[in-house]
């Protein structure tokens, strides 16, 4: 298979008062069509600056990302980008949240009224029909972040990533929610790269798992194929011996390659403030 | 009393019970202050002796309202009075001389309590509209561009903290030499105290808007990245939505500074108002004018709430954020 996305041995440097942090060395990695890839790593690892870096959000400082043959400069809808806490606008129903994307991509192509269904499509497909005219602050985290894929989904990008969409989300939310994107996911056969630092999570969703080194100068460390028969049944898969061996791989990987040093460091990446102002209570 | 069944031991919310006690908080208590308030400030006025005669007290102020009403009406009446004449007057000489053209006076009687409100009002309201037409944008691009704030910031803190009044003078004489007009739309006086009054209110507002458009959260930001949203479109679309309530929270501080700001500058330039009202009542010195000056108090103290108000109920049907709205 041809690949559609092409990292190719990017670096990151943060600049800080001591002279530049590389938050990244050397990362590279090819992923195909229609290929579910998670990244999972120690927090503070630089998964999410691999992710933002494929989003175009920040600039590599070496190396480059190609995109079905054309570099990535900048950040565009054909990258989507489901945010962890949802990044939806509070003051905007769901059906506007996802109708603010679908304006600006398809709004020269499609009628008002093929705009309206396919924003009603979406919304379907995470099954938000019914609180499809509610605001951010009426629903649930869950039903928030459903709403945040079904605005990426509306898009039609092609790649989508996602950075850690359910961390903030209860077990029993989450696992409604993993199996919620497996059925997308068996429809639709979208592109996706996913950060998590749930094990259970990246076996049951990926066809591949990259697991990443820690920082500074992270990189990938291993890359373990997936191959289990999908749709996946997540209580089959429990007792299931190719899985147990998967999940033992990376909690191998994670807790005596890459053991976290006991030194708790502090971040070095620069941050901007944060203005938590859209954080919900339900989170 | 004893009709209310409302025991501390009710875990089930008793609806008459909450009902009284809904009314006592918003009903009784405020009624309760006002009314020791009265009898606190009567008793006080009673002991307080001016050579224009005793402290006025809350009857006194009373009567004042009554008295400062039918003044407007005498003197509506003379004015309806002065058009009529003035016209049956043109009437008659229309009538001797064809070739006549009529010359419309305006009557000049003097201003009551109730003009100098209504002059004071507009003043405000124009001033603080023009505030919110040069701050809003300004605040924006100040919030939106580092360079941009850090270049203006200086200036900005500069004249913040100077009285609108210092600027008085200026501003009367500037107008004075650049609005020169035959008929003016209107008048000078007011021109000077609209531009004092948009002079107080511009800065607060570029600061809470400046700040709010800084202060959205980044994830926001990287949404109308993602989706490529043109500047204008991410401005209307993201910026002001999200700074709404800094917004509100700057033109709210303005208005209640503007209004204070106002009454002083027109005690200080003589320009209508209830400002210059006071200062009249103040010069007159009749056995009348402290009640007169204190109704006016009562009166610029109830309408400076009510523009406060008016502000809140505003910010309520305009911004998504109801709780930023609450107080």
């Amino acid at each position: 298979m041809q690949p559609i996305l092409d990292i190719s041995t990017i670096d990151m440097e943060f600049p800080t008062p001591s002279g530049p942090f590389t938050a990244l060395k050397e990362v590279s990695l090819r992923i195909n069509k229609g290929e579910f890839v998670s990244l999972i790593g120690h927090s503070g690892c630089g998964k999410s600056t691999v992710l933002n870096i494929v989003a175009g959000l920040y600039q590599a400082t070496r190396g480059g990302v190609v995109l079905n043959g054309k570099e990535v400069s900048e950040p565009g809808p054909e990258r989507a980008v489901v945010f962890q806490n949802h990044s939806l606008l509070p003051w905007l129903s769901a059906f506007e949240n996802v109708e603010l994307a679908v304006k600006q991509v398809f709004g020269r192509d499609k009628s008002k009224a093929e705009m309206k269904e396919w924003i009603e499509y979406n919304l379907h497909l995470v099954h938000m029909d019914h609180a499809m005219h509610k605001r951010p602050d009426e629903i649930s985290g869950g039903m928030k972040q459903r709403v945040g894929i079904a605005r990426a989904l509306a898009m039609q990008p092609e790649i989508l990533l996602m950075d850690e969409p359910f961390g903030a989300l209860d077990a029993l939310t989450r696992a409604h929610m993993q199996d919620s994107l497996m059925e997308i996911q068996s429809e639709l056969k979208n592109t996706v790269i996913m950060i998590t630092h749930d094990v259970d999570e990246a076996v049951l969703l990926s066809d591949r798992i990259v697991m990443m080194t820690n920082g500074p100068a992270a990189t990938i460390g291993e890359i373990l194929p997936v191959n289990l028969e999908r749709p996946r049944e997540r209580l089959a898969l429990a007792s299931d011996a190719e899985y147990t061996r998967l999940r033992a791989d990376v909690l191998r990987f994670l807790y005596e390659k890459q053991r976290k040093v006991e030194t708790i460091q502090t971040e070095q990446k620069p941050k901007k403030p944060k203005f938590n102002k859209t954080e919900n209570k339900a989170a | 009393m004893s009709a209310v069944p409302y025991t501390q031991t009710t875990h089930v919310p008793n609806k008459l019970g909450v009902l009284v006690r809904r009314t006592i908080e918003t009903l009784v208590l405020p009624l309760a202050g006002i009314v020791v308030f009265l009898v606190l400030w009567s008793v006080a006025a009673q002991k307080i002796d001016t050579s224009l005669g005793k402290f006025p007290g809350p009857a006194a102020v009373y009567l004042q309202f009554g008295a400062l009403y039918s003044e407007h009406i005498i003197e509506r009446e003379k004015a309806a009075a002065f058009y009529k004449r003035q016209e049956t007057r043109t009437k008659e000489r229309l009538a001797q001389d064809p070739g006549y053209a009529p010359k419309l006076r305006a009557y000049t009687g003097k201003e009551t309590f109730l003009d100098q409100i209504f002059t004071s009002l507009i003043t405000v309201m124009s001033g603080f509209l023009l505030a919110v037409i040069i701050a809003v944008p300004l605040g924006i691009a100040t919030g939106l561009s580092k360079t941009l704030n850090t270049a203006i910031n200086p200036i900005i803190q500069t004249f913040k903290p100077v009285s609108p009044l210092a600027w008085l003078p200026l501003v009367t004489m500037v107008v004075s030499a650049l609005y020169v007009s035959e008929e003016p739309m209107v008048a000078k006086s007011f021109i000077t105290s609209m531009i004092t009054v948009t002079l107080c209110c511009l800065w607060p507002m570029i600061i809470n808007t400046s700040v709010g458009v800084a202060a959205i959260d980044d994830d926001l930001l990287n949404v109308s990245r993602v989706l490529r949203l043109p500047a204008l479109k991410h401005i209307q679309k993201i910026v002001l939505p999200a700074s709404i309530p800094m917004i509100f929270t700057g033109m709210r501080l303005s208005l209640g500074i503007a209004w204070m700001v106002l009454i002083a500058a027109e005690m200080l330039a003589q320009n209508p108002g209830l400002g210059k009202f006071v200062w009249d009542e103040f010069q007159n010195g009749s056995s009348d004018s402290l009640s007169r000056i204190m109704t006016a108090i009562v009166v610029i103290g109830i309408i400076g709430f009510l523009l406060d108000r008016g502000m809140l109920q505003l910010q309520r049907f305009v911004s998504w954020d109801k709780a930023s709205a609450s107080r």
